[in-house]
């Protein structure tokens, strides 16, 4: 699924290594604070740095770049550069602006990145969630061999299974189909069958012996108890597969090769090595970046705080 | 696929419901996606990635056995093993900057603020894509034109030609990769660092130890197993960098920007020699199999110190 990005590893509990944060205890003004200040100060320009950057590129007018390269505000405020990536410009004005002139489908885009990450959540979270019931909860012959058997997948690098998987969606017929970017990771990954196994184990069991006992079935006690129950992990989880799925780009890449199945990161790197005579468009270039990013950003302030303490490590000690 | 034989068992309860005790019917149907996907997507085309390489394939006519051929191929091409330096040079400089910088920060985070507002700024890079990362970066290092330049250069410095110098190109794409991934690693850390118990660090304080010493004597022993377990995964990741090559440089200026991953793309979609890079990708995941071994073994990832 992820190419060269890490597994996101997040633990089934996060409120238990959370903290509520200490009130301000009476710090002494002392010089090793304001180092460590001035050093996380930095770590924060240098990480929110380029998202600015981004927004002054794609507001500036591209004539103007060159002069104004040490401006740190935009130069000649345009909003060109967003035009052309939603194909408000004519392709002569594009080019007149410094732009490639050619047609970015980018609603089309945006479109297939929505219904591939959709998709892939969507089967990735719920079935893995059967299976991690099944491992958790049913009682069933060789379970434990078999739960051992997909975490052995975890040893296996995505990357490794991307040429075989492309000659079956090849030989499947769904190349460059949307289908065919998803298919891979639709159906579970073993680290979310193994985190969401993590948390079925610790709900407690009285719950569920109590609606057996009142003649509800197993289906029943997993769609009725169980996973309305879990609903924090499983939103933690199905966050971060989106996230990852939105940002694949070596899979996509090698599946989709017309508009038709063409993803947001793809269509980036098209729009990128459409680089007119006069130089890169960088405005419109910008323009379409942030706007690649733009989703993940949104849903990252809605749920920062999830994502965030979704970090950790589950079943390490 | 074969694995779903190994859970057709005869169910003995039949369809009494007395003894819950056997659900090998239920349990059959509730894993069937996920053993699909697992047999499908991840089973079947580890065997079939380890049969290609053995075999000459264009993707239009069946593959051809063709024994040890690929990999005698392997060993006598320049350009893999130039592929295979370039990119442990990539992963050292990558993994050395972002681990060493992630645990600053998370020692930082967790002495000054625990809040959540600087650990999400510190991750947001790890929302954008590679892609997006790569492009932002292509165009601050611009030699005549970005903000990075034109910084170097306000200060009397000489320009750098960060993404089209061989000797440079490297160093950068580490450098973005770092930017994007830093804080991802850093939370992680931090995680670790919240299970080691207070009480160890009054302990230290009232024998009157430095920050910098309990970092030392406290920190460090402590988090090992945390540590050697976030080295893992980065390091795996990190062999695995494609993207930021793909957009940046296409693996220029001539193949100094060339890794592993991207020649063998190149190869399998240029070229059209799966068989070949079949066998490149088998390397790969040698090389991955066999660092990582290493690694567990060196920092004895599973016993912590804290027992």
């Amino acid at each position: 699924m992820t190419t060269d990005t890490t597994p996101p590893v997040a633990t089934a509990l996060p409120t238990l290594i959370r903290r509520e944060p200490a009130p301000p205890e009476p710090h002494r003004l002392n010089f090793g604070r304001v180092l460590a200040w001035t050093f996380m100060i930095l770590v924060i320009l240098v990480s929110l740095f380029p998202f600015y950057w981004m927004l002054r590129t794609a507001l500036s007018s591209n004539n103007a770049l060159y002069a104004g390269s040490d401006n740190l505000l935009p130069v000649q405020t345009s909003g060109g550069g967003f035009e052309r990536v939603f194909g408000l410009q004519t392709g002569q004005e594009a080019i007149d602006a410094g732009g490639a002139g050619q047609a970015i489908n980018f609603w089309r885009y945006l479109f297939n990145s929505v219904v591939v990450s959709t998709l892939i959540t969507v089967g990735q979270v719920f079935f893995s969630a059967m299976a991690a019931y099944a491992f958790a909860r049913l009682q069933w012959r060789h379970r434990e061999k078999v739960f051992a058997f997909f975490l052995a997948g975890l040893m296996i690098p995505a990357i490794f299974t991307l040429l075989p998987n492309f000659v079956l969606i090849k030989q499947l017929g769904l190349v460059d189909t949307l289908l065919g970017i998803a298919l891979p990771t639709m159906f579970m990954t073993p680290f979310a069958v193994f985190f969401l196994r993590q948390f079925f184990l610790g709900i407690s069991r009285e719950v569920e012996e109590a609606a057996l006992m009142d003649g509800a079935s197993k289906v029943r006690v997993f769609f009725r108890l169980i996973l309305p129950m879990s609903v924090a992990p499983i939103t933690t989880l199905a966050i971060l597969t989106y996230i990852a799925a939105w940002n694949e780009y070596f899979w996509a890449l090698m599946v989709s090769y017309t508009d038709k199945s063409r993803v947001l990161t793809v269509a980036l790197g098209v729009f990128k090595s459409q680089t007119p005579q006069t130089g890169p468009d960088w405005s419109g270039l910008m323009a379409a970046t942030l706007v690649a990013a733009l989703p993940m950003l949104l849903l990252f302030m809605l749920f920062a705080k999830r994502i965030v303490n979704s970090i950790g490590f589950s079943g390490i000690k | 696929m074969m694995a779903t034989t190994t859970s057709i068992e005869p169910v003995k309860a039949g369809p009494a419901r007395k003894g819950p005790r056997d659900d090998t019917r239920l349990a059959l149907l509730f894993i069937l996606p996920a053993l699909i996907g697992f047999g499908v997507f991840l089973v079947w085309p580890t065997l079939r990635g380890i049969y290609l390489s053995f075999t000459k394939f264009n993707l239009l006519t069946p593959p051809e056995f063709n024994g040890l051929d690929n990999y005698i191929r392997m060993v006598q091409d320049p350009v893999f093993w130039n592929a295979m330096k370039v990119t442990l040079y990539y992963v050292l400089l990558n993994i050395g900057f972002q681990t060493v910088l992630a645990l600053v920060i998370a020692v930082m985070m967790q002495r000054l603020t625990q809040r959540t507002w600087l650990r999400g700024i510190v991750l947001t890079p790890f929302l954008v894509s590679n892609v997006v990362a790569a492009m932002v970066f292509l165009w601050i290092l611009d030699y005549q034109l970005g903000i990075g330049n034109t910084i170097l250069a306000s200060v009397g410095l000489d320009r750098i030609p960060f993404l089209s110098d061989s000797a440079w190109v490297i160093p950068t794409i580490a450098f973005i990769n770092v930017w994007r991934h830093v804080g991802y690693t850093a939370l992680l850390i931090f995680a670790g660092l919240q299970t080691i118990p207070d009480s160890v660090y009054e302990a230290g304080r009232i024998d009157g130890a430095s920050e910098v010493r309990m970092f030392r004597s406290i920190t460090v022993p402590l988090l090992r197993p945390i540590l050697s377990l976030v080295l893992i995964i980065t390091v795996v990741g990190s062999f695995q960098v494609f993207d930021t090559v793909a957009i940046a440089t296409k693996g220029g200026p001539v193949d100094s920007s060339r890794v592993l991953q991207y020649y063998i793309y190149d190869v399998a979609f240029g070229r059209f020699q799966f068989g070949y890079a079949s066998a490149m990708s088998v390397a790969l995941l040698a090389v991955l199999v066999i660092i990582t071994f290493i690694q567990y073994r060196l920092t004895r990832a599973e016993s912590s110190d804290l027992a």
